[in-house]
């Protein structure tokens, strides 16, 4: 045990202040009996009343998770696909360049996607709505989804593949009962990084969103602009707490994983005889 | 040790009638430049226990994995059972893997690992049970059917593997290192219950395996290969008493090797003339040995130590120990020739440590009959 040190404790303090200041602030007033959201009139909960009689935030949340729900889908499918194809296809004709160009959507400027997005939807007269943002967000977040699953796809053995086929699978039997179930955690990791990339986008579905739809980033940016107002204070406080609940949730079933890893080393050290 | 009946009656390499189940003819297999098999032919027989021994890189495992469809031929043909394998996937092929990383499922329990297979064939539904219990039964792991790979000891997923590739009842077997990733006690015990369970199931097995004693302990008969190519085919025993190369008789076990100038002899002897001032080596001669550049090889334990000059021996050559290396039941005694030359001889310890004869720098005879050695070309 190290012993308490002030310097430590100091640094401790400092860093997480950094971090959390901002966001204990935004809280506190959430819960402010007052318009103005720097001036302190007393605790209510007055605002989320509010917020859910606020019909337009409501839409944009509703169009904000059902993009989030089918473009991180659609992503999720076709970035396993090639990855599958970039890990597993073997050696063909521009191999390199095609996990090249797989890649590179990552570091591309988020404004040009959007941009270059925007103008192929112009030209092919593609009416801009919740249509085009699902479009637009599938090709971003599947890149993500991408990498994370051709990371898994390198790290598995690949003769438990040949196994299942030398057992007497054809190759979209063992892809289904062999690769897919190996991979699944990576899938789903994947799934998750593409959900929370679109419920976050704001640049890209400015550019996509037409005014049938709007999605909840775009809304509190542009409602911002005309001043702060309590109600965005009490969503973005609903929005900390269900991420908060999904961090904690997440470690509880890796910490629940470990144990029942120990406990499985454990009988393997038993059954040895 | 081998049941001593079955090497006398199982041969069916001799026997002209015979069909082979595999056959190999003219087989090449290249990667871009390299040349990883090199124009093979074989022939593997119905339930024999086949060894496929060579140092890595040398074509052994791009052999098998043509033989399970992962691989298949630039030149020449396979043929399993009298069916060209051409174009065959490996899902459709009556052979089974076992992998040496042994390749189970994680994510599915022994059980299911071992069910695998059947629930993709054939077979009725309601049989499946009964096979996976009669698999379980055979590997001795019927305690831990509902564990998972990871719950499990290594030499338990071996066995795992092994119950996997057997439930189909393969025409053909492959064993790619099987035994690697077992320690060396396992390892024994592991290869004799291998022969036990091909000697059961009556399943043609083809292992592929660096580790020369223990093609020899399990293998009806070995393949020798270096360089994709296959140098020499037969029994264990004919491999050791009578390699065909000079490669050969040294990737088997120890042996002296002795280069010089042969000269034929009648009876199937050859001489070698080998140093100035010494009487030339009598020894057996090698197939298709002509007079000119030639290895004498023979095993140290067909060369025998004593103190005195033997009577009535052709060969015989007298040198100084110059290291005694004891195994325990064995000691072998590295001898200098007066040229130079180390030979290594080998003797029984049958007295105890203080009652032998021989140290250190004792001047001893070398000697040993016209027939123990091989005279080899090159």
């Amino acid at each position: 045990m190290r012993r308490f040190s002030w310097f430590n404790a100091t640094a401790l303090t400092a860093g997480f202040a950094f971090l959390y200041i901002p966001m204990i602030i935004l809280v506190i007033y959430s819960f402010n009996e007052s318009r103005l959201v720097t001036v302190w009139a007393g605790f209510s909960t007055h605002w989320y009343g509010e917020l859910f009689r606020d019909q337009a935030f409501l839409d944009a949340a509703w169009v904000t998770l059902r993009v989030a729900f089918v473009s991180s889908t659609i992503a999720t499918i076709l970035g396993t696909m090639a990855a599958y194809v970039l890990v597993r296809g073997g050696k063909f004709m521009g191999r390199t360049l095609f996990s090249g160009m797989i890649y590179a959507p990552l570091v591309m400027p988020e404004v040009i996607t959007g941009l270059s997005l925007l103008l192929l939807f112009i030209s092919i007269g593609l009416d801009r709505g919740i249509f085009t943002i699902i479009l637009a967000h599938t090709t971003f977040s599947m890149c993500y989804v991408s990498v994370v699953v051709s990371s898994r796809l390198v790290s598995f053995d690949r003769s438990v593949e040949e196994a299942a086929l030398d057992l007497g699978c054809t190759p979209f039997d063992a892809f289904k009962s062999v690769t897919l179930p190996l991979i699944a955690p990576a899938v789903i990791a994947g799934w998750l990084l593409a959900f929370t990339l679109s419920l976050d986008d704001l640049v890209i579905a400015s550019f996509t969103a037409g005014p049938s739809a709007t999605t909840l980033p775009i809304k509190i940016f542009s409602s911002v602009r005309l001043g702060v107002s309590p109600e965005i204070n009490a969503l973005s406080t609903i929005l900390i707490l269900i991420v908060t609940i999904g961090v904690i949730s997440a470690s509880l079933v890796s910490k629940r994983r470990i144990v029942q890893q120990q406990r499985d080393e454990q009988m393997a050290e038993q059954a040895q005889q | 040790m081998k049941p001593a009946a079955k090497p006398a009656e199982f041969a069916p390499w001799l026997d002209p009638n015979e069909t082979p189940l595999i056959r190999f003819d003219g087989v090449t297999k290249r990667f871009g430049d390299f040349t990883a098999i090199d124009n093979i032919d074989l022939k593997i027989y119905r339930k024999e226990f086949y060894a496929l021994l060579g140092p890595s890189g040398c074509g052994k495992t791009t052999l098998m994995r043509m033989l399970a469809g992962f691989e298949t031929p630039t030149e020449g043909t396979i043929t399993i059972g009298g069916q060209d394998m051409k174009g065959i996937p490996p899902n459709r092929r009556e052979v089974n893997m076992m992998f040496q990383s042994y390749a189970l499922f994680p994510h599915l329990t022994v059980w299911d690992n071992i069910a695998f297979g059947l629930k993709r064939s054939k077979m009725a539904k309601e049989e499946i049970p009964e096979r996976v219990k009669e698999m379980l039964r055979l590997t001795r792991l019927e305690k831990f059917a509902k564990r998972k790979p990871h719950q499990i000891s290594g030499g338990q997923r071996q066995r795992v593997a092994l119950a996997r590739s057997l439930a189909k009842a393969p025409k053909l077997l492959l064993l790619d290192e099987p035994l690697g990733a077992l320690d060396a006690k396992l390892r024994q015990q592991t290869q004799f219950e291998l022969m036990d369970i091909q000697e059961k199931t009556g399943t043609t097995f083809v292992i592929v395996t660096h580790d020369q004693e223990e093609a020899m302990t399990v293998a009806s008969r070995v393949a020798v290969m270096d360089n994709g190519k296959v140098i020499q085919v037969d029994t264990p025993a004919r491999i050791y008493e009578t390699p065909n190369s000079v490669y050969v008789a040294d990737f088997i076990g120890d042996v002296n090797l002795i280069t010089g100038n042969a000269t034929l002899k009648d009876e199937g002897l050859a001489a070698l003339s080998w140093a100035e001032g010494q009487t030339e080596i009598i020894g057996t001669a090698g197939e298709g040995l002509s007079a000119g550049n030639a290895t004498f090889v023979i095993r140290p334990e067909k060369v025998a130590i004593s103190a005195e000059r033997p009577e009535g021996m052709n060969n015989v050559v007298q040198g100084r120990i110059h290291d005694i290396a004891y195994l325990g039941n064995i000691s072998t005694y590295h001898v200098a020739l007066p040229d130079g030359t180390m030979m290594k001889a080998q003797a029984a310890n049958n007295r105890r440590l203080s009652r032998r004869s021989f140290t250190w720098e004792d001047e001893v005879w070398l000697s040993w009959t016209d027939t123990a050695g091989l005279v080899l070309a090159g």
